[in-house]
């Protein structure tokens, strides 16, 4: 056995494979572009730095009470080129919306601007304290205003509360604006309907909030069952949680009579905003009698996902729950001066609001990012974004229903992600197989197994920011596939191939989980 | 639009291939009184690169950039120098432009990221497991709280007066709603925190005592002793960090017997950004695992038998478990976890240990300077990189005074606690590595002007 200097493949096996052509294996395990990088556990030492620091000195004051760290704790550090390189080499280890389509359903992983990378380092934005004199911060609080301004109008809501800093995070302090309005007249009540396709954040965000959680079924064609959820209102029902555009790409047509119905049974319509992006700038969800929606910005304003966030999820309201907001808010006051209410104020501003969700005023840095991304569109612009939006999804959606199984495909127009099923797929070949197979080809997967309503679902969302050109290559590919997948062509269970790593273990990862580095546990 | 390819071509040989007559076409399921049938009125219309920016900062040049005047605020976000490096490298499309992982063969780069972050906040804070991020460091300690109730299947809380007021404020607001108690009283300008108070009011009942660790005011409360005693009732103790760069120099949580270690990382990596977006850590002892909120990574390995990250232990999370999820979080930090990461490999422990005392160093100067202003009291014995002064005036008022005169001064207990006027003379003074002694000195002469 060879040791593999990276410390990535210490199996691999002494002969390495010098048949003409192409090497499987090599003697590091990278393969030309593709490198492979070790842990900087295994290559960093306690002693390195990359920075340059005074170094302690001795006798210096000391007043921390006898608590001195005197133990050494085993924190690798690294040069500053080797810590470059190190990050540069596991960056190209990741697909990202910079190297191809990424068409995530439900995620809206759309083009990220860098005018808006480089307005958020602005010294004014990201260097401000959060508990700075309010003078001294007025164009941060006019940023959130002016931000919190578009989001009312394009919402045809009535209020907004920004600090919430995720969609689940949304989702909860919308609920808690429904909670305390209950409380307040005196009505509190125990359950929250939740339709069987809804994100899994929508229970778990109703349970968290100390609601029993019922379901909704579906209709034949992808719809709320209207008559069922009519039948199961009354007086113990706090809130419904409805997705619109739902997350089987379809619009709720009945949504303004469900919110109706809703409002005579005493509840309220909370409405999942993931999917803003099929519409916005044609339909306000106040107009179809929503109560409260949160948005994600790193969705419908493209703040960056950074692999997995900082989000962003402020939620617009209604009249009925904008008195329960919760703290801090801005309120631009009489000489134009915006001021930031806090826990001193609130009792003359608010009286009713909830409380505070979290420490300080929100995701300002994904606040600049969203308006700036407004700000460039336009009203104009906007209402482009949901029609490309919805159209590639159409376009996608006939492109393929030919050949994969399109559950709702007869509904209508789908609207900003097309959803299929696994149904035409040979046996032994799986929707995860094909995901694989995309891989292969240099794409990102599409959802999978989401929504839980679709047998094998494979959820589509292009965005409007791919080109035609981008559409018909994956379409190609996707084709070519499926082609497979309907001929049982085993070979697909083994995708991906070409990639960085082969399939994961995960059974095992669960198992005997391993969730940090330790000498034994490398060796 | 600069950013949608489609052509009007384009458009309409897509819309061909739908058979849709137009866009508008598509939306025939809405029903038409929801229909926009143009431009929402009153927003303005698309605009150029350049005037967005130059839109935008007019609005950033209305703020005082906490590196452009005498800074010395603290109070759960700190000023610390960024190396250049971080934030190139989280710049990478990569990195800034990836989904979270849920396909691991394609997405290596940002699991392995993870799974270095989470070894790394495991040994800085001294605990078994760390996951891959909360929001930050206020919801992370809710979340505590939460998994401590979950444990210890009590219902009693008790918060030391030491936890930064919007940290209390988040969890009493919570509380409010699933019915958790919450013991906490809000501080006063002593010494050192009352410990032995704190120690006598856990009960057979508590769920959690939930301490922070350089405290709000900037001292240093005797965890050990803490942690002994709630043990000794069944109860956790719930460890709360808002500087990470404190445990460069200070025993870690986790040495002192924390049984969930929570944290703002923002100070590593982050920046100041008006708050956010922040970093929660939240790391705890292998046996709690399954409990633990918020997603995990580990290690693996492919089909090849080569070593590989994947995202693991779903089953206590929200896409899986739905209503019976240990939380409801899905998207978290991770670009702030990179940052947090990337700074913490250019430190290293000899780096940290450097910048931990550099901070420490002139946080002694600045407090003996202070301190001797006259109107001016050091409140601390002890304290890292942040103490309290108790000033003869309001703090708040001079906070303002200063401020118009370009020193921001710190945080007055006034803002933070406004129903508790008798400690209003009391202000937060934070010092880092980016403090100078000229920085000092336009405080000292400023505090002196300020309170005669």
């Amino acid at each position: 056995m060879k040791v593999n200097p990276t410390g990535w493949n210490p199996t691999m096996p002494e002969e390495i494979a010098n048949d003409a052509g192409a090497p499987l294996t090599t003697i590091t395990g990278n393969r030309g572009l593709m490198l492979e990088e070790a842990l900087i556990f295994e290559i960093g030492t306690t002693e390195t730095t990359g920075v340059d620091l005074p170094a302690p000195a001795a006798g210096a004051p000391n007043r921390l009470g006898g608590l001195d760290r005197a133990e050494s704790f085993g924190l690798p550090g690294l040069s500053e080129p080797e810590t470059v390189r190190h990050y540069t080499r596991l960056s190209r280890q990741n697909y990202a919306i910079d190297c191809g389509i990424f068409p995530l359903g439900s995620c809206t992983m759309k083009h990220n601007p860098r005018l808006n990378e480089k307005v958020a380092r602005m010294p004014g934005f990201g260097d401000v304290h959060p508990l700075q004199p309010e003078s001294t911060v007025q164009g941060a609080l006019a940023v959130i205003d002016e931000l919190a301004e578009w989001l009312v109008t394009l919402t045809g809501m009535d209020a907004v509360a920004m600090s919430p800093k995720a969609g689940a995070h949304g989702e909860l302090c919308g609920i808690l604006c429904i909670r305390a309005a209950l409380e307040a007249r005196g009505d509190p009540r125990e359950v929250v309907l939740v339709p069987e396709s809804a994100h899994g954040t929508n229970p778990a965000t109703a349970a968290f909030a100390g609601y029993r959680v019922e379901g909704i079924p579906a209709t034949a064609e992808g719809r709320v069952d209207f008559e069922a959820l009519k039948a199961r209102l009354g007086p113990d029902v706090a809130a419904v949680m409805i997705t619109n555009p739902n997350t089987c790409g379809l619009f709720e047509r009945d949504m303004k009579a469900i919110s109706d119905a809703v409002h005579a049974a005493g509840a309220f319509v909370y409405c999942d905003g993931a999917n803003f992006n099929a519409i916005v700038g044609r339909v306000r969800p106040g107009d179809l009698g929503v109560d409260a929606m949160h948005i994600n910005l790193h969705k419908t304003f493209s703040t960056p996902h950074g692999g997995g966030g900082p989000g962003s999820g402020p939620v617009v309201l209604s009249a009925a729950l904008a008195p329960y907001a919760p703290l801090p808010f801005t309120v631009k006051q009489a000489d134009g001066t915006i001021s930031l209410i806090e826990e001193a104020d609130v009792a003359d501003h608010l009286p009713g609001s909830f409380g505070r969700m979290s420490a300080f005023s929100g995701q300002m840095g994904m606040f600049t990012r969203a308006l700036a991304y407004i700000l460039s569109h336009g009203a104009d612009g906007l209402r482009q974004v949901s029609g490309d939006a919805v159209l590639n999804a159409n376009y996608m959606l006939r492109s393929l229903e030919d050949l994969l199984d399109a559950p709702f495909g007869a509904s209508g127009p789908c609207m900003h992600e097309a959803l299929f099923s696994d149904a035409s797929f040979a046996k032994g070949v799986s929707t995860l197989d094909v995901a694989k197979g995309l891989i292969d080809e240099g794409f990102h997967p599409m959802t999978m197994y989401f929504p839980l309503v679709v047998h094998g679902a494979m959820l589509i969302e292009p965005t409007e920011c791919e080109s035609k050109a981008t559409l018909d290559q994956f379409i190609a590919a996707f084709r070519g596939i499926v082609e497979r997948a309907n001929a049982g062509d085993l070979g697909l269970t083994q995708a991906p191939l070409l990639a960085p790593r082969r399939r994961m273990d995960e059974a095992t990862a669960a198992r005997k989980p391993r969730l940090a580095w330790s000498p034994e546990a490398a060796a | 639009m600069r950013y949608l390819p489609l052509t009007d071509t384009d458009r309409s040989a897509m819309l061909d291939v739908v058979g849709a007559p137009s866009i508008e076409a598509l939306f025939s399921d809405v029903p038409e009184s929801a229909r926009l049938p143009g431009l929402i009125e009153g927003l303005p219309l698309h605009a150029s690169e350049m005037a967005v920016e130059r839109h935008m900062q007019r609005l950033s040049d209305r703020n005082i950039a906490a590196g452009s005047a005498p800074f010395f605020l603290g109070a759960g976000a700190y000023r610390h120098h960024v190396p250049s490096s971080v934030d190139h490298l989280i710049q990478r499309g990569e990195f800034l432009t990836a989904y979270t992982p849920y396909q691991p063969e394609i997405a290596q780069g940002t699991l392995q990221m993870l799974f270095e972050f989470q070894s790394q906040v495991a040994r800085l804070l001294e605990c078994e497991v760390a996951n891959a991020s909360m929001y930050d460091g206020s919801t992370a300690c809710w979340e505590a709280v939460v998994m401590a109730r979950r444990i210890t299947k009590r219902g009693k809380s008790l918060i030391s007066a030491g936890l930064h007021p919007h940290y209390v404020s988040t969890i009493n607001t919570m509380a409010g709603f699933t019915g958790d108690v919450i013991d906490y009283t809000a501080p006063v300008l002593d010494a050192a925190a009352d410990d032995e108070a704190l120690i006598a009011s856990i009960d057979d009942e508590t769920s959690c005592v939930v301490v922070q660790y350089p405290d709000i005011l900037g001292r240093l409360p005797d965890l050990a002793a803490i942690a002994e005693a709630a043990h000794s009732k069944g109860a956790l103790l719930i460890a709360v960090v808002t500087e990470p760069v404190a445990l460069g120099a200070i025993k870690s949580p986790g040495e002192l017997g924390a049984d969930i270690v929570v944290g703002e990382g923002q100070s590593l990596g982050v920046g100041l950004q008006f708050g956010g977006p922040y970093l929660g850590l939240f790391a705890t002892r292998e046996k709690y695992l399954r409990q633990m909120p918020g997603r995990l990574c580990g290690q693996t390995t492919d089909a090849e038998g080569k070593r590989g990250f994947v995202l693991t232990l779903s089953t206590r999370e929200q896409h899986i478990r739905r209503e019976k999820a240990t939380s409801n979080i899905c998207t978290n930090s991770g670009l702030c976890a990179l940052a947090f990461s990337i700074h913490m490999t250019l430190l290293g422990e000899a780096g940290l240990r450097a910048l931990a005392a550099e901070n420490h160093r002139l946080a002694c100067l600045a407090a003996d300077r202070l301190g001797a202003v006259p109107g001016v009291e050091l409140v601390n014995t002890s304290f890292f990189n942040e103490f309290t002064l108790k000033l003869s005036g309001n703090a708040s008022a001079a906070v303002k005074a200063l401020a118009d005169r370009q020193i921001l001064a710190g945080v007055s207990l006034g803002r933070l606690y406004p129903d508790a006027p008798d400690i209003g003379g009391g202000l937060i003074v934070a010092v880092t590595e980016t403090t100078t002694l000229e920085d000092i000195e336009a405080l000292a002469a400023g505090l002196q002007e300020v309170l005669a």
